[in-house]
């Protein structure tokens, strides 16, 4: 099928400002958005730019806003999105060229909140032990891939840069609710600060936007509820 | 150009990169250099699981392992590696979930295991549970948990960094680095007095390939531009269960949970081929059972795929243990696995070829085992060489954890015995000196093209089963893609972010290893694991249970064999 992709193209080398440009290809129904970007690449526009390594929805290289939501460009197909389709980079960071955006502050923010385990046990000779139904309890939260999304769906962050997001909150998830990790009061405090999880508003955009599926919106909730009851 | 002083520098933050610098952190100064921010590494795309012979479910024992290894690799293995790799390997996977790896439990809360392809029990009688796993995104778990881990320790994480050189003193020592910084295009020259290169595999040169888009062997390139050699770069595993024309992976894990191949007759091919291993023989041969059905006219509709069929599979099955690659077959094939048999093909997966190491991860300067000071290798850019001819299932992640650590290990103390070697004079200039030549270019070859029909030709002539016929046209196709190269062209002339140039550097590093590989595979008359050859079918040990090592003299390429080292298991013929 003929398709029109609209993509907004910024080069701060030479632009003064955003401008949309429109590039036709040629593609199958079953060709991912992202196999798309690269005809205009490889056979028509070589300046065009934007992130990707996997091509299958695992490396969370290539979130970007097609047709206004956030999705993966190589986990949508182009069958799935018209013949006329518009490409611009997440909102709420700064671009700094095409399709790339500055994600400092995102992983910054993934920091803040220790994404690691902590013990202070010493370790023992095998494995820890953890239940099957220990281990279930945050899987959901495993599969984050930070592809930003979430954090970049949500209008909390657009206005408040303090926010820590719903990605780094997805991660500190991950860890409080692990059976074996001792640092869920460290974390907990973190997120009870101005710029943690009381900011979230619930309005689900998150939810909506995370191409891993991942019940944002209730994990949130989950670590809002610690906080109040203290079960941690 | 800035200038910066380590003691190390390690390029790569995948599973190898990251388990070097975790040994590292905080008892020497060091930095990751990654072209991708570090969790974007393919490591994350491992799906299936790491082997370590822990009898959590069944009786197991490291020589098994070591045996399998062994004997999956076609005996080309340096058997002393694989009783290193097979070892270790308990020990580090404790390691990984004491880091807080959310492995799968048994009922009674220990890491769960499940079987793999070519593994066994009790030196090849039947298949054994070996595989620890977590879902089918093992490799994102270990990813995470490890980066998770240099966050912890407080590395020095230079992301979105891409190499550019490896520089050399007078005398032969590894002395640093130069990268550009993506974002901003400035140089920079890291200077230490240890290089690690763990930058991954190189399946991109294949039409058909599991490998993301990033695998192009740029750490393996540019040293073996510089006069380091390669070894066993013949050696490229096909996996059998690609998705088909996409190459995406799914896991042997869909196999190891009781999925079949089935060809057109809806018969499950593999029993005639291997009555005893199945479906779980070896990739190898798997991945060549199909290209027989296929040429035999038992392929799907008479094409050049098969079926992989998990309808009998019981769905919660499917659901907690195979999630995310039955979501690919949905999302990209709109088919639904537990109801519809998949369509699959062989998809160029892993290289066992590589910068040769010794077992601490020393890059070897030639056959004979010399070293080069400060230079090291792991994962899969390395070759230790633990996977010989054919690697296991979940053998490579074991790799990266266990090599991975020797390495950082030997590192630390290398460092610390060491003085930082002098530069050459203008470290950055032959770098630059590329890249300008290439951005002055107003017009010229474009990189896509050359390398589409890179691919188009190492698919095609270079894959599952070879000939000297095929091959030298190859060979021939892949001079004039150099030749071409030399006049590419590109149209972003920008510093900021120029991924133009970044395709056009990743494309020539590829056409360099393919004519290594071809030479390789030419040189070898023989067939031994993945390398299968109609104009050669057996295995010739008399002749060839030797590495070869490929090493670049001017413009010549020199050709030289490394004996195998072989402790306890002599070489069989391989049957499963
Ligand atoms: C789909 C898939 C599934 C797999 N499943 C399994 C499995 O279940 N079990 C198993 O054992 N193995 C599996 N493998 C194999 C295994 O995952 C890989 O071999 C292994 O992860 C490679 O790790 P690595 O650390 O060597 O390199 P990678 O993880 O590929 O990392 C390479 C690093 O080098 C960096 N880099 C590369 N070039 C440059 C440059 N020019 N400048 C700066 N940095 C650079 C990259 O940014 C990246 O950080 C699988 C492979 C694939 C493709
Ligand atoms: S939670 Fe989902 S949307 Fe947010 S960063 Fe993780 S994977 Fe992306
Ligand atoms: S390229 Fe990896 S998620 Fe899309």
């Amino acid at each position: 099928m003929e398709v029109t992709l609209r993509i907004k193209r910024y080069n701060p080398e030479i632009d003064e400002k955003p401008t949309f440009r429109e590039y036709q290809v040629t593609v199958e129904k079953t060709d991912r958005v992202l196999d798309a970007l690269n005809m205009v690449k490889w056979h028509d526009d070589g300046t065009l730019t934007y992130r990707r390594s996997c091509a299958h929805g695992i490396c969370g290289s290539d979130a970007m806003r097609i047709n206004g939501r956030n999705r993966l460009a190589c986990k949508v197909l182009m069958g799935e999105v018209g013949d006329r389709v518009t490409i611009e980079p997440l909102l709420g960071f700064s671009v700094i060229k095409d399709l790339v955006v500055d994600m400092d502050s995102f992983f910054a923010g993934y920091r803040s909140i220790k994404p690691y385990l902590i013990t202070h046990d010493e370790n023992p000779a095998t494995e820890r032990r953890q239940t099957p139904a220990e281990r279930e309890r945050f899987d959901d939260t495993t599969k984050c891939i930070l592809c930003a999304s979430c954090t970049t769906a949500c209008p909390i962050t657009w206005t408040n840069e303090e926010f820590v997001g719903p990605a780094a909150i997805v991660n500190a998830h991950r860890f409080i609710y692990d059976s074996r990790d001792q640092g869920g009061r460290e974390r907990l405090r973190i997120l009870n600060q101005r710029s943690g999880v009381w900011r979230c508003r619930t309005v689900f955009n998150c939810t909506d936007a995370c191409p891993r599926d991942i019940e944002i919106t209730k994990a949130i909730e989950e670590v809002k509820r610690s906080l109040l009851t203290e079960t941690y | 150009m800035s200038y910066h002083r380590y003691d190390a520098v390690i390029v790569g933050a995948g599973g190898a990169g990251l388990m070097t610098a975790i040994q590292m952190a905080g008892k020497a100064n060091i930095a990751v250099v990654s072209k991708l921010y570090p969790p974007r590494s393919h490591t994350g795309a491992a799906q299936g699981g790491v082997a370590a012979a822990l009898g959590n479910t069944e009786e197991d024992h490291w020589e098994w392992h070591m045996f399998d290894t062994v004997k999956g690799g076609d005996y080309l293995v340096d058997q002393d590696a694989a009783a290193i790799l097979a070892r270790d390997a308990i020990d580090a996977v404790y390691e990984l979930e004491h880091m807080g790896l959310p492995f799968n439990r048994t009922p009674d809360g220990l890491i769960d295991q499940r079987r793999f392809g070519g593994h066994s029990r009790n030196f090849g009688e039947g298949p054994v549970r070996r595989a620890c796993y977590a879902a089918d995104r093992t490799g994102h778990m270990i990813i995470q948990t490890l980066y998770q881990q240099g966050i912890k320790h407080n590395v020095t994480f230079r992301d979105e960094e891409f190499l550019l050189d490896v520089l050399f003193s007078e005398n032969g020592e590894c002395c640093g680095v130069v990268t550009r910084e993506l974002t901003t295009g400035e140089y920079h020259v890291l200077h230490a007095k240890a290089v690690m290169i763990a930058t991954g595999g190189f399946g991109r040169m294949f039409k058909i390939t599991s490998n993301a888009m990033a695998g192009t062997g740029d750490g393996v390139a540019i040293p073996y531009r510089r006069g380091v050699p390669v070894m066993d770069m013949e050696f490229y595993q096909f996996h059998p269960t690609g998705l088909y024309k996409l190459g995406i992976l799914l896991s042997e894990a869909a196999r190891g949970e009781g999925g079949i191949l089935r060809n057109n007759e809806g018969e499950a091919f593999a029993a005639r081929y291997a009555p005893t291993m199945k479906d779980l023989a070896p990739r190898d041969m798997v991945s060549r059972f199909i290209y027989e059905e296929v040429k035999a006219g038992r392929g799907i509709d008479g094409k050049d795929y098969v079926h992989l069929d998990l309808t009998h599979l019981p769905p919660e099955v499917i659901d907690a243990k195979l999630p995310d690659i039955t979501d690919f077959a949905r999302t990209y094939l709109n088919v639904e696995p537990k109801t519809q048999p998949v369509p699959i093909q062989p998809t160029a997966h892993y290289a066992m070829g590589g910068l040769p190491t010794d077992l601490d991860g020393r890059v070897l300067a030639d056959a004979s085992g010399n070293v080069i000071p400060g230079l090291y290798a792991a994962g899969e850019s390395a070759c230790v060489s633990v996977h010989g001819a054919n690697r296991l299932g979940t053998n490579s992640l074991v790799d990266l954890i266990v090599f991975g650590r020797r390495a950082g290990r030997h590192m630390l103390k290398f460092v610390d015995d060491t003085s930082h070697p002098t530069m050459p004079a203008n470290p950055d200039r032959p770098a630059r000196e590329e890249i300008d030549e290439i951005v002055a270019r107003p017009s010229g070859e474009n990189a896509a093209e050359i390398r589409e029909r890179l691919q188009d030709v190492m698919m095609d002539k270079v894959s599952v089963v070879r000939n000297a016929g095929g091959m030298n046209e190859a060979l021939a196709e892949v001079e004039s893609l150099r030749n071409a190269y030399k006049n590419v062209a590109i149209q972003d002339k920008g510093n900021i972010f120029n991924t133009d140039l970044t395709e056009a550097l990743e494309c020539g590093y590829m056409l360099d290893l393919a004519e290594a590989l071809i030479i390789g595979a030419l040189a070898r008359e023989e067939s031994r694991g993945a390398h299968y050859r109609t104009d050669f079918e057996k295995r010739d040990d008399s002749n060839w249970l030797a590495h070869t090592v490929v090493k670049m003299k001017g413009d010549k390429l020199e050709l030289t064999k490394k004996p195998v080292t072989v402790t306890t298991f002599e070489p069989k013929e391989r049957v499963y």
